[in-house]
């Protein structure tokens, strides 16, 4: 039976070109190959992406190879930062890179993977409690600064006034309150927690807008193919057709994965306590604004845009459409 | 019994589908708590804030701690009036900019052919990847040269160009049919008319997503009002939230606080209620497949 299955799968995902051959018609319009109309409509976006964005990045990484205090005309130095980044940096190697990867590793896969599952589940139900789920599980993502830290402080309060500490206690799984905040052994497993339970951004959203459109024809298909089960559906009729919305989720998810520092700044302060839960972007921080080593900021930057990169070439290379 | 295949979108209730909301429900709740609790937090008054053993739900609901904050920015120097109006200006310009440059240069990124545009989306692509903090110092440095610091358009112009916005409206983009477009141009449409009259009105749902990510960045941001702008008529509500909590971080500032909270977590949500049936059901009724 299961053979019978392997055989016919694939011929589900095969009808896929059939359903949008638009794509190869491209060449057909726009006969003109240099159409100026294209500058034209780019040049806004282009000139506002060139001044604020590129040219920050591109001083950034000049700003890497030299010693800079944000007061003095920087001298450069070569590639001193990068050699101090990878032998020197006792901090970086030993509690700033091994938090980044577990931070990464738990909310940004697994918040993509939950938030697929909790996406996919959420479109079995119909339209009202669909809303209403969504609803609450994307406004997670939109408690920031202010919202965060009077909230979490409360809830992670050291002494017997904290809520968790308060119900801990009355289940009396717990008899002394926990100092939450300030102990290493806590602090990176909070800042984890609280990522994941804002992880269902954007990304979540776009993947449910991907399951609702996919075609429901295939569906059918599917099953007379011997589509079995709902987690066969999953696998060779949904993922398939919504390949651009897994992209941007996973875009979004290595980003967040990576770029978010601000919860272990705002609860516990940068930098935190023992570094327990010292991420890359924390470090950056720690440099270009509390030392103004501003050419160890940038070279510290540059790393993790390596990094990010590798990440997400990975992502588009597993979720990219090879026309 | 048969499998039959295809149970995406339910148009009404079934029994099957309390198993998924029996699953979900537990995750579900804990995921809402946090909101509930922010909302019940902002409405305790003075005794239940500080109450022993502490609560989650409000007894006495009261608009103390609104009113206090209310009171408190009347003695500063700059009306809380002003604070909201920069917020609200700021925040709607840029996203209207944004969504502006950002539907045309995806447009022709993806449908118009010229010389330079698959570098384009590659730069593009990158700079989604660098992170903000990291290019604060050059980016500051490039505001100062131009003369904009201390302006409102130090505000507005560095968050026009968000590359994971035009990076989603792409995407949409290249999933309208080319065979439409085609139409258009034998109809004797220009470039700009098919942008106008054929893209938008098929990715509104992208647009929609769109302006919620940048509504987020413009709404959030205090890198600005910290350290581009010095004048404090200038700053914004967001700025003004947050150093009111930091610095009252004593007693009498917890209830501000909690009130600063809610009154800063609303509009996110608000306008999420709003385009939410544009964000989720998105092609599903725009004729795109």
């Amino acid at each position: 039976m299961s053979e019978n299955l392997k055989d016919n799968a694939p011929q589900v995902v095969e009808t896929k070109p059939d359903v949008k051959p638009a794509k190869k018609k491209r060449n057909k319009i726009a006969k003109r190959e240099n159409n100026v109309n294209g500058y034209l409509f780019v040049l806004p976006y282009a000139l506002i992406f060139t001044i604020f964005i590129l040219i920050p990045v591109v001083l950034a990484v000049v700003l890497s190879f030299t010693n800079f205090n944000a007061l003095e005309w920087p001298d450069f130095v070569g590639f001193l930062n990068y050699i101090t980044l990878l032998t020197n940096d006792e901090v970086f190697m030993q509690y700033v890179l091994p938090n980044t990867v577990v931070y990464a590793v738990v909310v940004g896969v697994g918040g993509y993977v939950l938030s697929f599952i909790l996406a996919w589940a959420l479109c079995n139900l119909s339209k009202v409690p669909r809303t209403i789920f969504a609803l609450i599980l994307y406004s997670p993502s939109l408690t920031t600064g202010v919202a965060m830290t009077v909230l979490w402080k409360v809830i992670f309060s050291g002494d017997q006034t904290g809520l968790l500490n308060s119900w801990l206690m009355s289940l009396g799984i717990i008899t002394e309150p926990i100092i939450w905040l300030v102990s290493a052994d806590y602090v990176l497993p909070i800042v984890i927690i609280i990522g994941l339970w804002s992880s269902m951004g954007i990304g979540f959203l776009s993947m449910i807008a991907g399951i609702l459109n996919s075609d429901e024809s295939l569906y059918e298909a599917a099953a007379i193919d011997g589509v079995k089960n709902r987690f066969q559906e999953m696998i060779y009729v949904t993922i398939p057709q919504m390949k651009p919305q897994m992209l941007f989720a996973a875009v979004m998810a290595i980003v967040n994965a990576f770029q978010n520092g601000t919860i272990s700044a705002l609860l516990v302060g940068n930098p935190s306590p023992g570094y327990a839960s010292q991420l890359i972007v924390n470090h950056i921080e720690d440099y270009g604004f509390l030392r103004y080593e501003m050419g160890y900021a940038a070279a510290v930057s540059v790393a993790l845009l390596l990094i990010v990169q590798i990440f997400s070439k990975a992502a588009n290379a597993l979720l990219v459409e090879k026309d | 019994m048969a499998y039959k295949g295809k149970r995406i979108n339910p148009q009404k209730f079934e029994k099957s589908q309390l198993k998924i909301i029996a699953i979900i429900l537990p995750l579900v709740i804990f995921m809402a708590m946090p909101i509930v609790f922010i909302i019940n937090h902002a409405f305790k008054p003075m005794e239940e804030l500080f109450a022993f053993p502490p609560t989650f739900f409000v007894n006495n609901p009261t608009l103390d701690n609104f009113v206090k904050l209310g009171k408190f920015s009347d003695t500063a120097s700059i009306p809380l009036t002003r604070y909201i109006f920069n917020s609200i200006v700021v925040t709607g310009l840029t996203v209207g900019l944004s969504l502006l440059l950002t539907t045309l240069t995806a447009f022709a990124l993806s449908k118009l052919k010229f010389k330079g545009r698959s570098m384009m989306l590659q730069i593009n692509q990158i700079a989604i990847m660098f992170v903000a903090t990291a290019v604060l110092i050059p980016r500051y440095l490039v505001i100062c040269f131009f003369g904009i610091n201390n302006t409102m358009l130090a505000h507005i112009l560095p968050l026009v160009a968000l590359p994971v916005a035009l990076f989603l409206v792409k995407q949409f983009v290249d999933q309208v049919p080319d065979s439409l477009i085609e139409a258009a141009y034998i109809d004797g449409a220009t470039d700009f008319q098919v942008y106008r009259k054929v893209i938008i009105p098929m990715i509104k749902p992208a647009i929609a997503t769109a302006a919620i990510l940048v509504f987020q960045q413009v709404w959030t941001n205090m890198e600005t009002s910290n350290y581009f702008v010095e004048d404090e008529g200038l700053k914004t509500l967001t700025f003004y939230m947050n150093t009111l909590v930091n610095a009252n971080n004593a007693v009498a500032g917890q209830g501000m606080a909690a009130a600063a909270s809610l009154i800063m977590f609303l509009p996110n949500l608000i306008l999420f209620v709003i385009l939410q049936n544009k964000v989720m059901n998105t092609m599903a009724n725009s004729g795109i497949k």
